[in-house]
């Protein structure tokens, strides 16, 4: 243990072992974070929910950093929603059982391009009578545009441009353009230009009963969003991105451990009765090391489960006859001979003691680099697997990310965020254990250090 | 025993010398006893394939409602039927399925048929996809397979080849010049091979084909594939540059530095000093004292090396739209279709022990401990 510690003291000496330190921690402060703040069930929710929880976000959106890099501002998109304060609402009774319900919309639009689409989503309350609206909108330079005016039954979603009334009205005022563009552009500019500026919509709606409501949501959809923007199905790809990090620790962590440990121990075990045991284990390394990992993987995910921690299983149960048990091999054989082990056996120790108490420590220092360096190895393998479209089918993964963008041409769509935040984090991981574990190994192999 | 045999006959022919006949005696001997050794393990690797691939009788299930469901169509279909009643035609067809599941024995217990599988598979009659066809239309699932063999070997052989002579060249520059800043360059840059050949490919169909069009997304030859056979090579040379880049950019700074780093250690052994205080010209030094007795642990690497980027390749081939072995294991798995993917598994393991015995004997012939009949090493 004391060893461990000035391994430890001496990691301070390479500056890209503490770069790596550094890595490591960030990512599982950032792993624990995800998990506090998106418990397990609510991110299933928002990444296999369905359309009903992603339509307020855009479509293939690049996340809102672009903009940083952009001199052309991309909107970004606005969500208000009267029924959690994004709007101004007031009521007011009138005779004959009617109510007034104005709800107000005000939004500052500052960008250099254009919504994708603006949306009204309407939730009415009544009995019989369904409550009548008419929408205005108010431009920054003072313009009123009549937008439309018609009844509300439950589940009305007005879409600006696919209105053919509206887009009459617009042609003959602003010129043939579509919703989104006509009510946001400064009049008589060609090509279109954005209008910067406050910009009011106001619903003003009659209801016909008493306690009849109106609750409506304004959504301009922009052509960035969030701060991981989105994917084909209008998914936040921050979920995915920050779920991935525990996932991706996890898989790493569990098959370095797993298959380094087992493997430890039965070259231990290997060594320690040889004869028939050892040649055993041998043969088996060698059959082991004549099935292809990936394409058993691929086999068992084909025909039996893609759970992510079966494929863990079958990984770990793969990699325990791997090659390192021929390096480990090496140095129990010259451990058997030490003096300490002939006094445990000569004060009566059991063979399983020898084994895991005299044996196995002993080569813990030539195991810390190898596990540590044999982390992003399996990181990367979960990756891979859900590249080849064998990713976990619930859980949210890097590798899953990179996969859709794969399957929807993100490359050849110019659509690089996509790609480029999964494999970022991945690259980021790897390399953070890699340096980690490359100084380690420098540390403990004396020979090296040297050099 | 012949193999032995022939090499002694031969052998006097070349060298009178009485030593290096019984070296290669040795030599052939330890050649044979390898193969057959890898080639039981090939056994038990396809038998253990052919369980995973089993799945507890699901396949066979899967079979028997095709079989059950072909015949009945047929019945249904066929004119010379129309006549029979409802119920005759019923019993026809459970005949039918008897004697089609007798007919591809079905009927017999797993056990036995496991075996026969196994049989099949290591003789290579692979059976017939399902749904796949090769280019040339073949259901054959050899066929397929054989078809998509070349362009897998074209893609990893040059890319190992490479990978292999240049990080060697490079990590004896550096072991010369320790120390230098392009040495600590390498060390450095080292644990950058975490990630693997295709997580680069990514990066560089990015960076080349979509930013900048200078070299195509994927594939292996432009379409339509040029007639005259300069222009094709020429065309699938260019469709290599990214994919070969990609797996020497993922694996060279960690080889150059692994070798690196064993060179430096033999070149601090007492008989290299010693042949330099002789003064021995670099050369000399380089080639008989340090890369010499270093060969054998070069070539082992060499093969894990090998080994790995077999299993990598479906990922890097379907990145790179490669039409090699690799993509189409992962289109088989997309269709479900068992038998290729059964029969991909099989010839990715018969590559794995070619691979591993090409570099057996390779290893036996550089390796003095065999050669000379010492304590036989092995990779």
């Amino acid at each position: 243990m004391e060893n461990f510690g000035n391994a430890l003291r001496e990691l301070r000496r390479y500056p890209s072992a503490m770069a790596g330190v550094i890595v490591i921690l960030a990512l599982v402060v950032f792993a624990v974070y995800t998990m506090i703040t998106i418990p397990y069930a609510q991110a299933i929710t928002l990444w296999r929910g369905g359309a009903d929880i992603w339509y307020r976000l855009p479509r293939n959106a690049p996340p809102t950093w672009v903009n940083y890099f952009r001199e052309k501002k991309l909107p970004d998109t606005i969500i208000l929603n009267s029924a959690n304060g994004g709007a101004e609402k007031t009521t007011e009774a009138k005779s004959f059982g009617q109510y007034l319900i104005d709800l107000t919309y005000t939004f500052d639009f500052t960008y250099d391009d254009f919504p994708l689409a603006l949306v009204l989503y309407f939730t009415p309350t009544y009995k019989e009578k369904t409550p009548f609206v008419s929408i205005t909108w108010t431009t920054p330079d003072g313009r009123e545009i009549r937008l439309g005016d018609f009844d509300v039954p439950t589940g009305t979603v007005f879409r600006f441009e696919q209105d053919e009334r509206l887009q009459r009205r617009l042609r003959r005022t602003l010129g043939d353009f579509p919703a989104q563009i006509a009510l946001f552009m400064q009049p008589d500019s060609d090509p279109p230009l954005p209008l910067k500026g406050t910009y009011t919509l106001k619903i003003s709606t009659v209801a016909f009963e008493k306690g009849s409501d109106l609750d409506a949501e304004f959504i301009a959809y922009g052509k960035v969003y969030g701060i991981a923007g989105t994917d084909h199905l209008r998914r936040d790809l921050k979920i995915a991105l920050m779920w991935g990090a525990p996932v991706a620790l996890a898989f790493g962590l569990l098959a370095a451990l797993g298959t380094t440990i087992t493997t430890m121990i039965i070259a231990a075990f290997g060594v320690w009765f040889a004869g028939w045991v050892d040649d055993l284990i041998q043969r088996i390394t060698e059959v082991n090391l004549m099935l292809p990992l990936l394409p058993i993987l691929i086999m068992v995910g084909t025909f039996y489960s893609r759970s992510i921690w079966l494929m863990l299983g079958v990984t770990i149960l793969l990699g325990i006859f791997g090659g390192s048990i021929k390096t480990y091999r090496a140095i129990f054989m010259q451990t058997r001979e030490s003096p300490y082990i002939e006094a445990a056996q000569a004060y009566g120790a059991g063979n399983v003691r020898i084994v895991l108490r005299y044996l196995v420590p002993r080569i813990i220092p030539v195991i810390i680099p190898q596990l540590v360096t044999l982390i992003p190895t399996y990181v990367f393998l979960e990756a891979s697997l859900a590249v080849l479209g064998l990713g976990d089918p619930v859980l949210p993964t890097w590798g899953k990310v990179i996969q859709d963008a794969q399957n929807n041409g993100a490359l050849y769509k110019g659509l690089y965020y996509w790609v480029l935040e999964p494999a970022g984090l991945l690259m980021f991981t790897g390399l953070g254990f890699a340096m980690v574990g490359f100084a380690l190994d420098r540390i403990f192999n004396p020979r090296l250090r040297e050099l | 025993m012949t193999q032995s045999a022939a090499t002694l006959d031969t052998a006097p022919v070349e060298s009178s010398s009485t030593g290096n006949a019984s070296t290669l005696a040795r030599v052939g001997k330890y050649t044979l006893v390898r193969g057959v050794t890898l080639f039981i393990t090939v056994i038990i690797g396809v038998y253990l394939t052919v369980l995973i691939a089993n799945m507890g009788g699901y396949v066979d299930n899967i079979r028997r409602g095709e079989i059950r469901e072909q015949t009945s169509i047929q019945v249904m279909n066929d004119p010379a039927l129309k006549n029979l009643s409802g119920d005759e035609k019923r019993k026809l067809i459970e005949k039918q399925i008897v004697l089609s599941e007798k007919r591809l024995g079905l009927n017999q217990p797993f056990p036995i048929r496991s075996f026969r599988f196994l049989r099949n598979a290591l003789t290579l009659q692979l059976g017939r996809a399902q749904l796949m066809t090769s280019d040339s239309g073949s259901r054959q699932v050899r066929l397929i397979i054989l078809e998509r063999l070349p362009s897998t070997l074209l893609l990893f052989g040059t890319s190992n080849l490479l990978l292999f002579l240049v990080s060697l060249l490079i990590a004896l520059g550096l072991s010369r010049r320790y120390g230098s800043l392009l040495d600590r360059a390498f060390v450095a840059l080292s644990p950058t091979s975490a990630a693997p050949g295709w997580f680069y490919g990514i990066f560089f169909i990015l960076i080349f084909s979509s930013l900048l069009h200078w070299l195509p997304f994927g594939g292996m030859v432009d379409a339509p594939p040029p007639k005259a056979p300069l222009i094709y090579a020429l065309s699938v040379g260019k469709h290599l540059i990214l994919p070969v880049t990609a797996i020497l950019v993922s694996a060279i700074f960690v080889s150059v530095y692994s070798w690196r780093t064993f060179f430096l250690i033999y070149s601090s052994e007492d008989y290299v000093e010693m042949a330099r205080a002789k003064g021995l010209p670099d050369g000399i030094v380089e080639r008989r004292y340090i890369l010499r007795p270093t060969l054998p642990t070069i070539i082992t690497s060499f093969a894990l090396t090998l080994i790995s980027l077999w299993t990598g390749a479906p990922i890097f081939e379907t990145i790179f739209n490669w039409p090699g072995l690799g993509r189409t294991l992962f289109q088989a798995v997309g269709l479900f279709d068992t038998a290729v993917i059964v029969g991909s598994t099989v010839i990715f393991a018969y590559l794995l022990a070619i691979t591993v015995f090409l570099l057996d004997i390779i290893y036996a012939l550089v390796d003095p401990r065999v050669r000379i009949g010492g304590s036989g090493g092995g990779v």
